[in-house]
């Protein structure tokens, strides 16, 4: 018997973890959705949705309740199985990143002795990531682009033309920015020496400018830029351009399937702020936070995870706030900005990039990272 | 369990007369060849398996099909011929696949010491030490096949173009006038 309970536990702590941090996801989805309406409301002089419930904060419950009652319609001459099969896709390509957020930093003062049968033996750190995975950074990028599918497959199988040229748009324009988002993190790689996200933190807190953006900020605006693309968000939502497409690739879905793509496009946000924020500011770190409380304690790990999400909120408040001020790009602008502007500037600064460390090795400066999961 | 996806998905995408159902049956071929390096400690390869081939190379695939909107009932035709060359290429991957296991078994089977080959940081170092020949080789075959396409897909600019057209223009002035 308490066999069996030593090794289910771990199990049990995974999948408690795993919901933890979903739910968490899952309610700044829902509430950035509320956000994006009542911001934009505000830039545009309205006052956004405040019928339900004090300010409108149970409008996204409302909105999932209406998606799951509408009635679900199937086009007659769509491909039905790649039809059912592609907002599946892009949701799950959306939410698998999930797994290697760094949440926070590991808490490591709690003595686990008082838990039954034994079971906090040997366990000395708790940490608020899902999995360390060794390459991270390739994970999320891997991932995130398998996402492409869920819309390409969309726009194919609804047989319909708006569709289909949605779905053209976004897998050409997920291609070339691709290539610039992953040359824009080179640098940072090359700053941590590492592609761990965990790590990649933990060098910054090491390095003698705790954010990365500061050496690399012409790769964190190359990310940015890039981010926006990815995620088919304005200036770059061409897939989705409602004067020209309808409603782009998911024209013909209605019902839990649209909210599906809805909820994927929102996660994806989320994802890339995630990353934004490993990446270039630091993660969950608070400099100065240390003489305040000891690392490891509760209440560090809580205020880090605070700052954490406070970050990420910045970005998702920069999605909204240039959604709500930047016209569409054309189809052949994008082309062009994105393959003869973003990515010769990427690659310029990876090249920058290792001049410099090049020179700081020569001359000595440079200092041996700690930091290893 | 992932090989036998891989075999699964393998078969209905050879199988599959439509090219889409083809392209996405290969899309899980790679994601669960994926899954079968993580479990074989190899997660960089793992990695790069998915973003360059299920994320970057099959996306265009399945662009070029759709915009192409191939007829699914064309017949193929030289089908006899192309049974013959895929006879002879299956075998040597047979026979090839057999070597390998009988040269896996005569080996002696040390335990590995370390399961830090996969790492990223131990591939980058084997790869400008060990393997510096092979990276720098590939790296300029790299670069020519580049070349080669921006050359091949590159378009005259006006004044080349004025040149090609003059230079027609006095072949053909000389064919006039018999020079």
């Amino acid at each position: 018997m308490e066999q069996v309970i030593k090794t289910v536990f771990p199990i049990v702590v995974l999948f408690a973890g795993a919901t933890v941090a979903f739910g968490a996801v899952m309610g700044v989805v829902a509430y950035t959705v509320l956000a994006e309406r009542k911001v934009l409301g505000w830039l545009q002089g309205r006052i956004g949705p405040n019928r339900v419930g004090p300010w409108g904060v149970l409008q996204p419950f409302a909105d999932l309740f209406k998606f799951i009652f509408k009635e679900d319609i199937a086009p007659d001459k769509s491909t039905k199985f790649v039809y059912y099969l592609a907002p599946i896709v892009a949701v799950t390509a959306a939410l698998i990143p999930m797994v290697v957020y760094p949440f926070g930093p590991p808490i490591i003062s709690v003595d686990w002795s008082f838990l039954p049968f034994g079971l906090g033996e040997g366990i000395s750190r708790l940490p608020l990531v899902l999995a360390q995975i060794d390459v991270g950074v390739l994970f999320v990028l891997g991932v995130t682009s398998v996402g492409v599918y869920g819309i390409a497959l969309a726009g194919w199988s609804s047989n319909s033309k708006y569709s289909l040229m949605g779905g053209l748009r976004s897998s050409a324009q997920m291609i070339s920015y691709e290539l610039a988002m992953g040359a824009s993190v080179l640098g940072v790689v090359m700053l941590s020496g590492s592609l761990n996200l965990s790590d990649i933190i933990c060098a910054q807190i090491y390095s003698p400018y705790k954010w990365f953006i500061i050496p690399q900020f012409i790769g964190f605006l190359v990310f940015l830029i890039s981010a926006f693309a990815e995620t088919n968000r304005v200036p770059f939502d061409l897939p989705e351009a409602e004067t020209e497409l309808v409603a782009g690739f998911h024209t013909e879905y209605s019902a839990l399937k649209f909210a599906l793509f809805f909820m994927a496009e929102y996660v994806n946000m989320f994802t890339v702020s995630v990353m934004c924020v490993t990446l270039f500011l630091g993660g969950w770190y608070v400099p100065g936070l240390s003489h305040i409380f000891q690392f490891g304690t509760i209440p560090y790990a809580l205020i880090s995870v605070g700052a954490f999400f406070l970050k990420i909120f910045l970005f998702l408040f920069l999605y909204i706030w240039i959604r709500g001020t930047l016209p569409r790009f054309r189809f052949d602008q994008l082309m062009s900005f994105g393959w003869k502007f973003l990515l010769p500037v990427a690659i310029a600064n990876v090249i920058l990039t290792i001049v410099a460390i090049w020179a700081w090795n020569v001359m000595g400066w440079s200092q041996a990272v700690p930091c290893s999961n | 369990m992932f090989a036998g996806l891989a075999i699964a998905c393998s078969i209905s995408m050879v199988y599959h007369k439509n090219p889409l159902y083809s392209a996405i049956s290969l899309v899980g071929v790679f994601i669960s060849l994926a899954c079968i390096y993580v479990t074989l400690a190899a997660p960089f390869i793992a990695a790069v398996q998915v973003l360059v081939y299920a994320g970057a190379i099959m996306v265009l695939v399945v662009f070029v099909i759709m915009l192409l909107n191939l007829d699914e009932d064309k017949p193929l035709t030289n089908l006899r011929y192309l049974y013959a060359v895929g006879a002879v290429l299956g075998m040597t991957l047979l026979a090839q696949t057999f070597f390998i296991f009988y040269a896996v078994t005569k080996t002696p089977n040390t335990p590995v010491e370390n399961s830090t080959a996969g790492l990223t940081l131990n591939i980058g170092k084997s790869m400008y030490t060990e393997y510096l020949l092979p990276v720098e080789i590939v790296g300029i075959l790299l670069l020519m096949a580049i070349v080669g396409a921006v050359i091949m897909s590159r378009r005259l600019s006006q004044p080349q173009i004025e040149l090609v057209k003059a230079k027609e223009d006095f072949e053909a002035y000389q064919e006039r006038h018999d020079y």
